[in-house]
């Protein structure tokens, strides 16, 4: 009798847990049913599809480098101007200098590592609160954007790297979309199958829990900040590619949106634990969401709801799931 | 400066409690327990770790309530069960506990202002008028301190004081309105301090008193409790064991008192070992509070590090391991030498110790993580290739440990934190012992876990001994030292005083060697 009780209990809690994994997804159809519905000329088309998958590798490469920062518990505010730094450095050597893309993704590349690096720096060794330290690094990388850019929009970057980052197609679908979806494996790959990700976990979780059990904090600390530090970088060259130009002041609008979709995608897939396959879904379900009340004709400022929305929810949908583990506790 | 005998005696005491009694769960904490505190007098409370005594204290604060209906009056009134903070300060008590209640980041005179601050009763402050208060408030009890400094730049011993003074100027201001005489209870707020600074402490007290109100002293040192109380009672396994007038009793009658010769529990002492020559040996191991301490240790034997609270015995494992800094001291472990200053865990870890610390959530285990992923933390690599972590293959090595470490639920995938107290130790436990370390370091490895689980924890210990492990316990509970070791030493104000071993251990033995050898301790 009891034993069948607890059997029938302990069915009820996995299908619970399946619902909350999914959760998202069957939101994100219903919106993709609702929108199809309402619209299926303009909305329910592949082209339409293409559009929206092959235009948020920017949001979704971002919001990958925050997850990283974010399981082992810091914030990385700077990923956003560090975006626009690496576009405009990039779009300065290859246009202003002439110098072959290639050189100019590296040097791109290289400056995003090494502003994670100076992130790190004053976190790590002055024990300074990662939310102000990359606060003001941002800033200080926008001024240099802003002045290395001669605060103009730089246009003519070599076609080479925008073919291969939004002209060239893959089943209609711009190739920008299948390097944020291999990124996404990977992280995905790293966080789950390698000891070095449970590290990054346990780091996160209970620092001196990690510390005692002879992890070394702050080179896992260190090794997140580089990682975000990069990912802006490579956000910001397919950046470059989706528009063919860098514009010095553009980098606010991806910090928030990239937020909304770290938090959003840690109340699915994985609940609780920031995640990478969670992350992409909810970038698609919010440009989803905004394309589709755009189409119904509704304007600009809904975007801000939507994310600025989305980001409160799923903070505070987190904390109901933790305040659960909590009381389990 | 005292009241007359006769009068104290024929006042209503400023504190009576009577047929005082607590369980938690099936354990009893006090039994029956009465306290009377004259009016004007210093009563020390004294006991040893479970004697009832900060219970006691926790249930006068309000933190427990007590079971059933006790007595309890305060100048002759009954006081409302349970306790609440608003009829405290309206029958004049105040309580400075062991961590003062301060906060660093504030001022002197914030600090002061505290609870003031906190009611937020007022729409202005005049910090002059305020720092002028202060200044005179100092000036009355002596001490020099500047109300405008941050409390952080302190010695321990002034942040003492300005808790006490803190304390006894609220107590003033409440026994103006309400006429209560006042009391003022002091749980254990020296053990940290150095001796001559005590004596400032002292002076404070005595001063207070001297303004009409009355202290209960909570001490663990019989030096103190014999020099500033006037009368005090003892605890001993949730009873009185005795109440005495200071003046006429002795040391030794004290701590036999304190200690007892209730029955023990000297049938749960191990079989002897026989125990192959040292392979580990700590030499000149310092930092801290702790003055250079040596030990060798065999394969396979358990060595209990005990002492009263403050003492240090606590620190060695944690400096040993590279958790908190040596300042000097070489570990040799199997003939391979350390310097332990520049030992991290990393490095600890590598050399074959894993420490179990003290505080479980916080240092032992990821509560929000689930119970493989804990116990597997440290073996990741070694299970699976770091590359390619296997879930089927870290779930069985978790599933193993569960069944072998008896952790319950068995299912691995649970998260740490539903666990109870005892099964998550055995985890923390499992999750080192798997490692097959050489050096095991325990502090208090039975804290919070239940009386069955109990029994567990020692048989893994037992049983990682009996594969070669030499281990170190620090700990306060004497019936566990008794329970797992082969030898325990005492440590008094940072250095070892006494060294207990074979049948020599016993749980009334480890608390005489400790009472005794703090009270003989010069104290510098």
């Amino acid at each position: 009798m009891a034993g069948k009780a607890g059997a029938a209990r302990g069915g009820n809690k996995a299908l619970v847990d399946g619902f909350e994994r999914l959760a998202l997804v069957f939101v994100f159809a219903a919106t993709i049913a609702v929108f199809g519905y309402l619209r299926p000329e303009s909305f329910f088309t592949w082209s339409n599809f293409a559009a929206i998958l092959g235009s948020q590798s920017v949001i979704v490469v971002t919001a990958l480098g925050l997850i990283i920062p974010l399981t082992a518990g810091d914030y990385d505010l700077s990923i956003a101007n560090n975006l626009t730094f690496a576009a405009t450095l990039l779009a300065v050597l290859n246009v202003n200098h002439q110098l072959p893309v290639g050189f100019a993704i590296a040097a791109a590349l290289a400056a995003g590592a090494a502003i994670g690096v100076v992130n790190a720096f004053f976190v790590l060794y002055f024990r300074m609160n990662s939310l102000i330290v990359t606060m003001g690094v941002g800033t200080f990388m926008h001024g240099l954007t802003l002045w290395l850019g001669d605060q103009q929009t730089i246009s003519g970057v070599s076609d080479g790297l925008v073919n291969a980052v939004i002209v060239n197609r893959l089943l209609g679908v711009p190739l920008g979309f299948y390097y944020a979806f291999g990124l996404c494996a990977i992280l995905w790959y790293y966080l789950t199958y390698t000891a070095a990700g449970r590290r990054l976990l346990f780091v996160g979780r209970g620092r001196e829990v990690a510390r005692l059990s002879g992890v070394a904090v702050d080179r896992v600390r260190l090794g997140g900040f580089v990682c975000s530090g990069l990912l802006g970088a490579i956000a910001g060259v397919l950046y470059v590619g989706t528009t063919g130009a860098a514009d010095p002041s553009s980098g606010l609008s991806f910090l928030l949106p990239a937020f909304a979709a770290a938090f959003l995608g840690a109340t699915s897939i994985s609940p609780g634990r920031f995640n990478p396959w969670g992350t992409i879904i909810s970038v698609y379900f919010l440009v989803t969401g905004i394309t589709g009340l755009s189409i119904l004709g509704i304007s600009n400022y809904v975007q801000d709801l939507f994310y600025g929305g989305a980001l409160v929810i799923a903070v505070t949908l987190s904390q109901i799931v933790r305040g659960r583990e909590e009381r389990l506790a | 400066m005292r009241l007359s005998e006769d009068r104290a005696a024929s006042e209503p005491p400023v504190l009576r409690i009577s047929e005082l009694s607590k369980n938690f769960g099936g354990a009893r904490a006090l039994d029956d327990v009465s306290l009377a505190v004259r009016h004007g007098e210093v009563h020390g409370l004294l006991g040893q770790n479970g004697s009832g005594k900060s219970t006691l204290i926790k249930i006068l604060c309000g933190f427990h309530a007590p079971d059933g209906s006790p007595v309890i009056e305060i100048d002759g009134r009954p006081v409302s069960l349970p306790v609440s903070v608003a009829s405290l300060r309206a029958h004049g008590v105040a309580f400075v506990h062991q961590h003062l209640g301060l906060m660093p980041s504030l001022t002197v005179l914030e600090n002061l202002m505290l609870s003031e601050l906190a009611a937020g009763a007022r729409g202005y402050i005049d910090w002059q008028a305020e720092a002028r208060r202060a200044r005179d408030l100092f000036a009355r009890y002596e001490i020099d301190l500047d109300p405008l400094a941050p409390l952080s730049d302190l010695t321990p011993v002034a942040r003492a004081q300005v808790a006490i003074v803190r304390a006894f100027d609220e107590l003033r201001r409440d026994r103006a309105k309400s006429h209560a005489r006042g009391l003022l209870v002091l749980d254990e707020p020296t053990p940290f301090l150095p001796a001559h600074d005590v004596e400032v402490l002292f002076r404070l007290v005595r001063e207070i008193v001297a303004d009409g109100a009355s202290v209960i002293f909570v001490s663990h040192d019989i030096d103190e409790v014999l020099e500033i109380t006037d009368r005090a009672t003892v605890l001993r396994d949730g009873r009185v064991a005795g109440v005495f007038e200071t003046a006429q009793v002795s040391k030794a009658e004290v701590i036999r008192l304190i200690v007892g010769r209730s029955v023990d529990l000297d049938a749960m002492r191990p079989p002897p070992k026989t125990l192959a020559s040292p392979s580990i040996v700590i030499s000149d191991l310092a930092g801290g509070g702790l003055a250079p301490f040596s030990l060798s240790l065999a394969p396979g034997e358990v060595v209990g590090l005990t002492g009263l609270i403050g003492s240090g015995y606590d620190e060695v494992i944690y400096r040993l391991y590279g958790a908190s800094p040596a300042s000097s001291g070489t570990l040799v472990l199997d003939g391979e030498t350390v310097a332990v200053a520049r030992l991290d865990p990393q490095r600890a870890i590598a050399c074959g110790c894993v420490l179990i610390p003290g505080n479980r959530l916080q240092s032992g285990a990821v509560a929000t993580l689930s119970v493989s992923e804990n116990v597997n933390q440290p073996v990741f690599g070694a299970i699976s290739r770091a590359w390619a972590l296997s879930d089927t293959a870290l779930l069985r090595n978790a599933a193993n440990l569960a069944a072998r470490f008896d952790v319950r639920p068995r299912d691995p995938q649970t998260l740490l934190g539903s666990l109870s107290g005892g099964n998550q130790q055995k985890v923390v436990l499992a999750k080192w012992f798997q490692t097959r370390p050489r050096l095991i370091l325990l502090d208090e490895p039975t804290q919070g876990v239940d009386v069955g689980a109990r029994a567990q924890v020692f048989g893994a210990v037992d049983e990682a001994a009996a594969q070669g492990a030499a281990v170190l316990c620090a700990s306060s509970d004497y019936e566990q030292l008794t329970a797992i070791c082969d030898r325990v030493v005492v440590f008094a104000r940072g250095r070892v005083v006494a060294e207990l071993g074979g049948s020599a251990i016993s749980k009334a033995a480890i608390a005489e060697a400790c009472y005794r050898s703090e009270a003989n301790e010069e104290r510098r």
